[in-house]
């Protein structure tokens, strides 16, 4: 009989091999699933893993993958700081959503003024949004006790609304024929975030790369980050410790609203270059998922956030190439958190075999 | 300028990476979609296109699709990574593409790009669309003539004059045949959303609408009105036929498999041009589904009547007198819109309630 037994410790050994672990599993079923469909495994796991990084094309596909992970980067960074104190920011889709309206509102309020100056005011104004719409559900918790997860989650649908409105109203473009969506940031020499475009350097992945050093830096080394890794993993000490829980939450909060406020900033002045009614692809959600992955430790969501887009591009190759469906590729990708998951158990819990004893 | 330069430098690189395409006999096609193959609407009918061209020349093409793609960044990579596995023709088939297909056929200037509803052209970038509102006047007698709780409801999608040209089109059908009859519009901001599509149906439904006008792709709508009993409504971009026992009383089909294959052709003769397509229901771009039983014959010849008519050309949806919905004369008596104002459409016409989302 196979009994779970808890671990006194988590595995240390185990917590880093999990994530890979899960990859190599996602493979194995991912490409039996493929095979079911009738295609070839082995040319679908490499199309999806190994041409995006090395394959013909793949001038092209790596800096794509810095474009695609850079916003899912920054933005898991934010939301693990709160994750690890247990405070739950699941809107950080709505967050992204304002960020990027207020960092283009201000870009486009200055068309067509060239100044160096246009571009820092809008990173600015997108991390306050960003900011401010994360304290709606930080101030209602401290203040009134509501369930952070449910505001922040409502938040993002709210602010998808705001996102049509603006796209067809306030920030249409007066040149584009009476269709919605915003003048194009991207080719507003002042206002773009692209560095290069070629490159795939665009400002949000100069950031994505600072906030994980910053982040690593305030949770080895700073108080803070003691305080909330104490307050997720043992929340009495921590309140006896002299943790402010209120001054907790609206840290959190703060730092992932602004984070995935300038992700959406970075990603309308660049890759996205407009307000459009669906200017939002769902990264606030997805980056739930890649600070999962990369264990809410700065450095895994860095790799974390490098896999994801690999998955998605090279995802999108196999489409083309190999005419998988959609469908399989999302299930792929399902599979890859739910592997995760799964073998997390084994940092836990320790696997014995036991003879059946008879009571 | 090093900026510059470097840009030079990668299209010369993205070019050189294209050029062994040229040297293949097959002529690749490629299409990129908005919503699943199975949407059984408007990605459906684009999937439908792609199967005739490649029923049509069999071997000598090779098609490839890339569905469920979000219009913007995505977008762009799905159509670049097209061109650099060799596509010589590419289909962009929703709105959300324009930008993108903008940018990437700047750097391929030897693929040639088609892009579906939009407006932006280039010398290696075409642009085609349906004349749908022609459809719609057919749709819109049909639901003037059939709804008795004179309430007509309407699912609009993303606010762009496509989309308000059909409203306009339905509505001053409908008003033609019963003076009396209203429209209620609910926008749900995207074009395949089967749970939001279902929630604005059911909305009008509640509202006291008896007949659903869509402007949605999914089949959502039809099964909240099959849920709902007796409401009727069409299908859109498809036939939708599964629900010609239950509430769809007609269709407005797209039929893209005619100029798909004209195009392709078109690229493996090396006639291929830039070029502004705009048809309807003449030339056979826009179909109309069957009209079932439900509909009483003499309104079904009548809409047959119509439809005849706009497709020889003897009569144009849009003809005055028509005022603006502000009350400002717009098409005078026996005037016809031109398709210039018809393309950039941003105006109700004069009876409707409520206001274009802006």
């Amino acid at each position: 009989m196979i009994r779970l037994e808890k671990r006194p410790n988590a595995s240390k050994a185990w917590s880093y091999s999990t994530p890979l672990l899960a990859v190599l599993l996602t493979m194995i079923f991912g490409g039996l699933l493929f095979a079911a469909l009738g295609k070839d495994p082995i040319a679908a796991i490499r199309t999806i893993f190994y041409d995006p990084l090395l394959g013909q094309h793949a001038f092209f596909y790596r800096p794509q993958l810095l474009v695609k992970a850079a916003p899912l980067i920054l933005i898991a960074i934010g939301l693990s700081l709160g994750f690890r104190a247990g405070i739950w920011n699941i809107g950080a889709e709505g967050q992204y959503i304002i960020g990027a309206l207020c960092g283009a509102g201000v870009g486009l309020a200055f068309y067509p003024t060239e100044s160096f100056i246009i571009f820092p005011l809008m990173v600015l104004a997108g991390a306050l949004g960003g900011w401010a719409w994360a304290m709606i559900p930080a101030v209602l918790k401290t203040r009134f006790g509501t369930n952070e997860i449910l505001v922040s989650l409502m938040l993002v649908y709210v602010a998808e609304n705001l996102l049509r409105g603006m796209a067809v109203g306030l920030m249409k473009n007066p040149e584009g024929f009476g269709f919605p969506g915003s003048r194009n940031l991207a080719q507003y020499p002042s206002a773009t975030s692209w560095i290069s475009q070629n490159a795939g350097l665009h400002w949000g992945v100069a950031f994505a790369l600072i906030a994980v050093i910053f982040a690593y830096i305030l949770l080895t080394r700073h108080m803070l980050g003691f305080n909330i890794r104490l307050a997720g993993q043992a929340p009495r000490a921590a309140r006896f410790s002299g943790v402010n829980p209120t001054r907790l939450v609206l840290f959190c909060l703060g730092t992932s609203g602004a984070l995935a406020g300038l992700a959406g900033l970075f990603e309308v002045s660049g890759p996205a270059g407009q307000i459009t009614t669906d200017f939002n692809v769902g990264y606030g959600f997805t980056a739930i998922i890649v600070a999962f992955l990369g264990r809410l430790h700065p450095v895994g969501i860095l790799l974390a956030g490098l896999l994801m887009a690999l998955t998605y591009i090279g995802g999108e190759i196999a489409q083309s190439q190999l005419q998988l469906p959609a469908a399989a590729i999302q299930l792929f990708q399902g599979m890859l958190l739910f592997f995760l998951l799964a073998v997390d158990l084994l940092t836990n819990y320790r696997i014995r075999l036991k003879q059946g004893a008879a009571a | 300028m090093k900026k510059r330069t470097l840009l030079k430098g990668a299209v010369a690189a993205l070019a050189l990476a294209a050029a062994p395409a040229l040297a293949q006999d097959k002529t690749k096609v490629g299409f990129v979609y908005v919503g699943p193959v199975g949407d059984g609407g408007w990605t459906y009918e684009h999937d439908q296109g792609r199967k005739a061209v490649e029923a049509e020349f069999g071997d000598a093409v090779e098609t490839v699709y890339v569905e469920n793609v979000p219009e913007g960044p995505d977008a762009e990579r799905v159509i670049t990574q097209m061109a650099l596995d060799g596509a010589d023709l590419i289909f962009t088939t929703s709105f959300g593409y324009m930008d993108p297909t903008i940018n990437v056929a700047a750097k391929f200037p030897d693929v040639k790009f088609e892009h579906a509803t939009g407006y932006k052209t280039a010398p290696n970038v075409s642009v085609y669309s349906a004349r749908f509102y022609e459809g719609r006047a057919v749709q819109g007698t049909i639901a003037g003539h059939m709804t008795e709780s004179n309430v007509i409801g309407y699912i609009g999608s993303v606010p762009i004059p496509e989309v308000v040209r059909g409203i306009n089109s339905a509505y001053i059908h409908a008003k033609k045949v019963n003076p009396d009859v209203q429209f209620k519009i609910v926008w749900v901001y995207e074009w395949f959303n089967p749970a939001k599509e279902a929630d604005a149906a059911k909305v009008l439904i509640e509202q006291g609408a008896d007949v659903i006008l869509q402007h949605t792709d999914s089949t959502a709508p039809l099964a909240a009105a099959a849920e709902a009993g007796n409401v009727i409504g069409f299908g859109q971009a498809s036939d939708m036929a599964e629900y010609k026992d239950g509430p769809r009383v007609s269709s407005i089909i797209d039929n893209w498999a005619p100029y798909y294959i004209a195009r392709t052709k078109a690229v493996m003769d090396g006639t291929w041009e830039s070029t502004n397509t705009w048809d309807g229901i003449g030339p056979g771009m826009v179909g109309i589904g069957e009209i079932t039983d439900k509909v009483p014959a003499e309104v079904k010849a009548e809409a047959e009547a119509l439809q005849a008519s706009i497709a020889s050309g003897e009569y144009h949806p849009f003809t005055g007198p028509i005022k603006k919905q502000d009350g400002s004369d717009w098409l005078a008596e026996g005037e016809t819109a031109d398709d210039g104002t018809l393309a950039g459409m941003n105006f109700y016409v004069e009876g409707l309630e409520g206001e274009i989302p802006q």
